[in-house]
């Protein structure tokens, strides 16, 4: 038991919060009468959370703060418990999880967990 | 638009992160020793935890009072805080674990106390050495299983 928790608890600890481009549901176009909020200009990040959820506000506050400075870029926080169409749609099985979409709301990658500061920066300078 | 995580029906109460993280190691051994010795006894203490745990808080059991009077005075940092509402929610799926458990080695069912109180285990394990946030991982796909 012990031997398979840890090494669930290493894959776990791999992915958390690594931007993964290959988990993108990229069939959906999100808009801004979807998510309520006007999308960035270049780039939107959208996080869903739930109340449960120590990292989502770790998450919460990494990404509000990063998008300050930038103009083209918005953070749209999501509650997933009382979103569950769009979370079913959009496959989202954990919190929190973080869309990057690109300026017309194709997602092109999705984090679950707290990614890192570079991480985000990555991802976001990616999208053109 | 962080009204998810500032609820105002739910008190907003913040504890020293590493007090759950710790109890998580006590749970481990406690439900080690459990499995080992096979001893009802033992995880139904275990489940009395989890119920302070999941109704109270952790900081209120045994192991948060150990880590508040003994360990944290110890603790040259101050430690981070958090919410205490993820460690409640694993503190309750511990319970459900732990009760069955109960029920079970009470009832002579050997197979399904070794697999409740190891599923228990399991979790323990992992927020003890991974940090490992159940309610991020298990809430949403309880309640998408559970809701239409």
């Amino acid at each position: 038991m012990l031997a398979i928790a840890t090494a669930y608890g290493l894959w776990w600890k791999k992915r958390e919060g690594a931007i993964r481009t290959t988990k993108a549901v990229p069939d959906h176009r999100l808009t801004a009468a979807v998510l309520g909020e006007e999308l960035g200009s270049r780039a939107t990040m959208v996080q869903f959370s739930s109340a449960f959820c120590a990292p989502c506000r770790a998450t919460h506050s990494l990404l509000s703060q990063m998008v300050i400075p930038m103009h083209d870029v918005k953070h749209i926080h999501i509650d997933a418990e009382s979103h569950l169409e769009l979370v079913r749609r959009l496959d989202i099985r954990s919190t929190p999880t973080t869309l990057f979409l690109n300026r017309d709301g194709i997602e092109v990658g999705r984090a679950a967990g707290t990614p890192k500061k570079e991480q985000v920066l990555a991802a976001l300078s990616a999208i053109a | 638009m962080s009204e998810v995580l500032d609820k105002p029906e739910v008190a907003r109460i913040y504890i020293d992160a590493r007090g759950p993280r710790f109890g998580a190691v006590i749970t481990t051994t406690v439900l080690a020793i459990a499995i080992v010795t096979q001893s009802v006894w033992v995880i139904a203490a275990q489940a009395t935890v989890f119920a302070i745990g999941a109704l109270r808080g952790p900081q209120h059991t045994p192991y948060g009072l150990i880590f508040k009077n003994f360990i944290k005075p110890r603790l040259a940092q101050p430690g981070p805080t958090e919410d205490v509402r993820p460690p409640k929610f694993a503190q309750t799926v511990g319970f459900g674990f732990a009760l069955v458990g109960t029920i079970a080695g009470f009832a002579g069912a050997t197979t399904v106390f070794t697999v409740a109180v190891g599923f228990a285990l399991g979790a323990a394990f992992l927020n003890a050495a991974f940090n490992y946030c159940l309610g991020c991982e298990m809430y949403l796909l309880l309640v998408r299983l559970t809701s239409k």
